[in-house]
């Protein structure tokens, strides 16, 4: 009998050579195994203020996400953030948010295989997107720093606003399973730029 | 599609909410002291107004939050919508209520 060794592989692994041939207006690549942490505390705590003191960066308000520091900040509910950092992060960040929640009331936990990433960029981004989803992206409306949770072509993402100028740069969170869905979709969607 | 004023993530499209019926309805102080024609009240009847109605949504497509919204049955119109916890709007407290509860 022979013992398999579980090896960690990303949801889009078979699709880089098809998101590699996408027009040129429009590049998109997977970002995996991002560690990603769910944050539940009451806003305007002491452990909302306990776990910004240890990041270095406010949390954000509805709908708005905190780029500026190494561990991005995402807004996901009124009492929810997410935490997302580079690959690797996530037994130093548990143990260093853990110690500065202390004993107050607040839960932190990993979720970094619920969700992989896509980054999207180039000018095209905006019309491409704006064929699956009904929340208004113009910049006036969704500037950088924007996070709307919201459904691409019925599937839920969270799409992440990075930077406007000179071309938009947009990250989609996507559940594991729904990401070779939304992958297709967006080869799907790019054809009428080719 | 009808947009609906999510009051944490503003205006999305309806296929982002759930229904969760009439809102306000209290459980029974005492749910032991109704007989089986209270309980199936409490359970199974509510009410069916023609025009503004209190309603439970959720956006769970979104921030997964429930809500509390009055719309008005016949227009489908959306007269106001506002947070768990937070003060009722009464039908005539907003311009578009007054206009249908008319």
């Amino acid at each position: 009998m022979t013992v398999e060794t579980p090896v960690r592989f990303s949801p889009l692994a078979a699709w880089q050579d098809t998101l590699a041939q996408l027009p040129t207006g429009i590049r998109v690549r997977e970002l995996p195994h991002l560690t990603q942490l769910t944050l539940r505390a009451e806003p305007g705590s002491t452990a909302v203020r306990a776990v910004a003191a240890c990041l270095g960066v406010p949390l954000p308000g509805p709908v708005r996400a905190e780029l500026s520091g190494d561990v991005e900040v995402l807004w996901m509910g009124p009492d929810e953030w997410l935490l997302v950092a580079p690959d690797g992060r996530a037994d130093d960040l548990l143990a260093r948010l853990r110690s500065a929640v202390g004993e107050e009331f607040a839960t932190v936990t990993d979720v970094s295989a619920q969700r992989t990433t896509l980054a999207l960029s180039g000018p095209l981004v905006r019309s491409v997107l704006a064929q699956g989803c009904a929340v208004d992206l113009d910049s006036r409306v969704t500037p950088a720093g924007s996070c709307p949770t919201t459904l691409l072509a019925q599937a839920p993402v969270t799409l992440v606003v990075h930077d406007d100028a000179p071309a938009p740069d947009v990250r989609l969170l996507v559940r594991a399973s729904f990401a070779a869905y939304l992958a297709a979709w967006l080869v799907d969607a790019c054809t009428e730029h080719r | 599609m009808q947009l609906i004023t999510c009051p944490w993530c503003g205006d999305r499209e309806e296929i982002e909410f759930h229904y969760g019926g009439q809102a306000h309805v209290a459980y029974p102080e005492d749910p032991y002291a109704l007989d089986d024609e209270q309980w199936a009240q409490y359970v199974f009847f509510r009410d069916n107004p023609k025009g503004p109605f209190a309603e439970r949504w959720v956006h769970a497509a979104g921030c997964r939050r429930w809500f509390n919204a009055l719309r008005d049955t016949v227009t489908h119109e959306f007269l106001a919508v506002h947070r768990a916890g937070a003060e009722r709007p009464s039908p005539t407290s907003t311009a578009k209520g007054q206009e249908a509860t008319r």
